[in-house]
This record gives structure tokens, sequence and C-alpha cells, in this order.
């Protein structure tokens, strides 16, 4: 089960993800991702991966397309607090030389 | 290499492609691999494996209809974990292309990345498909021993 929860503050937006996100929540959560950006047009996007507990490739498409949505209209996007395991994906999948991410308190050395 | 392998326990499933089975799948793998007492991180890569082969299988086999897919995993050589997927789906023309980094077929929710992770987080991985056919993925991770 996947969640998408979002505050929106002074330009930025944040998207909270909760649970697990694969190729069969995928796409809805990239619709509900839309939809907030439609509606608030915001000059910042932060992803919050704080309770995203899994992730597979599938959670890359998601933030790439998050980047290029933030990207044409100028805006800027990037990932905080990712969980041990999301982070190794987004390691392995090399995206961090289009988005910064920083890692959560547990996944921390 | 063929003739037996020294195993010592596994499991078989076999479900239809459907995509809510993915979560069942690598969480079933991993209540599998638990007796070799993994740590988070390999847990953690064995099921994001897992992930992206089933998710493969289900995408690109039975792009249509729908299918059987099979998984299997076993504890060989007593600490290594070896997972075959296979489908009897519509098989992978060019293997070599489809493994590129950033390579799909898919749509726009596909990041091309499936098997570049299967890669990084498994020690071996080997791909046979044959047009028509069906494909079957092995993997293998040696699951350290911790002291």
């Amino acid at each position: 089960m996947m969640n998408v929860l979002s505050a929106y503050r002074e330009g930025r937006l944040t998207i909270y993800l909760h649970g697990e996100l694969d190729h069969h929540e995928v796409r809805e959560s990239m619709a509900a991702i839309d939809r907030l950006l439609d509606t608030y047009l915001p000059r910042d996007c932060v992803l919050d991966l704080t309770d995203l507990r899994f992730m597979d490739s599938s959670g890359i498409a998601l933030i790439l397309r998050l980047y290029r949505r933030m990207k044409e209209r100028s805006g800027r996007a990037w990932i905080e607090n990712a969980r041990q395991q999301p982070l190794r994906v987004i390691d392995a999948s090399g995206i961090e030389r289009l988005v910064r991410v920083t890692a959560g308190e547990e996944a921390r050395p | 290499m063929r003739g037996k392998t020294d195993c010592s326990n596994y499991i078989k499933l076999e479900f239809p492609s459907k995509s809510a089975n993915e979560h069942f799948a690598r969480s079933a793998v991993a209540a599998f691999a638990a007796q070799l007492d993994p740590t988070m991180d390999e847990l953690g890569d064995v099921k994001t494996a897992v992930s992206e082969a089933v998710t493969n299988a289900i995408v690109h086999a039975y792009p249509e209809e729908m299918g059987l897919v099979f998984l299997r995993a076993r504890i060989i050589h007593g600490d290594t974990l070896e997972l075959t997927i296979k489908d009897r789906g519509r098989g992978i023309p060019d293997v070599k292309q489809a493994m590129e980094p950033l390579y799909s077929t898919g749509g726009e929710d596909r990041s091309g990345m499936g098997f570049t992770i299967m890669e990084s987080f498994m020690d071996k991985l080997q791909v046979r498909s044959r047009p028509g056919k069906g494909t079957t993925v092995t993997m293998k991770r040696q699951i350290r021993r911790r002291r």
C-alpha cells in the first residue's frame, strides 16, 4: 500500500511517500504527484522518503518524472530522509547526478 | 554447471502475472531467506532484485494477456541464495540490449534500470530467453555469516 501526502508552504511543496513503491503502485502515485504539482505550481518540491519502507526501479521512474516536471517550469526538486533500502536503489541508478539526495538518520553511517 | 547442486532447502511459487503479486513475491523470498540470517542490507538487496525480475515478467513477458510466473528460491552451498524467475511469455529478442542501463520498452512508469539493479545487488545474474518461448532469470547472492 502506498500513500501520497503533502504540505505546501511559501512556494515549497513537500510530498511524503508512505509504504512500498513498486510497479503495482507507481502509476497511481505518479498521478497523485501530477495533481499536486498542477494544483500548487510550486517553485521547489521536496520528496520526503522518511516513511518509504521499500522502493524498486519504479521509484527511480517516479523521481525522474518529478525532476523533469519541475525542471520544465524552472523549479527545483530534491529528496530528503531516504532510508537505507531506497538509498541503495538510488545509488545504483546514478540519479544523484540529477537530483540531490539526503539520507534519513537511520541510513547515515 | 550440470549435475547435482548441493541444495539444503527450497521453495517454489507459481502465480498469475498480476502486479499485486510483486509485493507477495519479494516478501515470500525475504521470509525464506531469513534462515540465512541476512543483514538488513542483504535482505533489502534480495527483495529489490526479486521485485525487478518479477516486474519484468509481468510487464514484458505477458504484455497483453495473463500468464504464469514461476519463482524458485534455493539455499545452495549452505550460504547462498539462488533465485530463479521463469515465465513462458514472449521472450526477449536481444538480451544484451535489454540489459543495458536505461534501455526500456516500457512506458513512462518504467526507468529501464531493472537489470542494472539486479546486476549490482546480486553476485551473479544470468538471463536466458527464447523469443516466443519465455525467459528465465537466475540470480545468486551469498549471505555472509556474521560473527
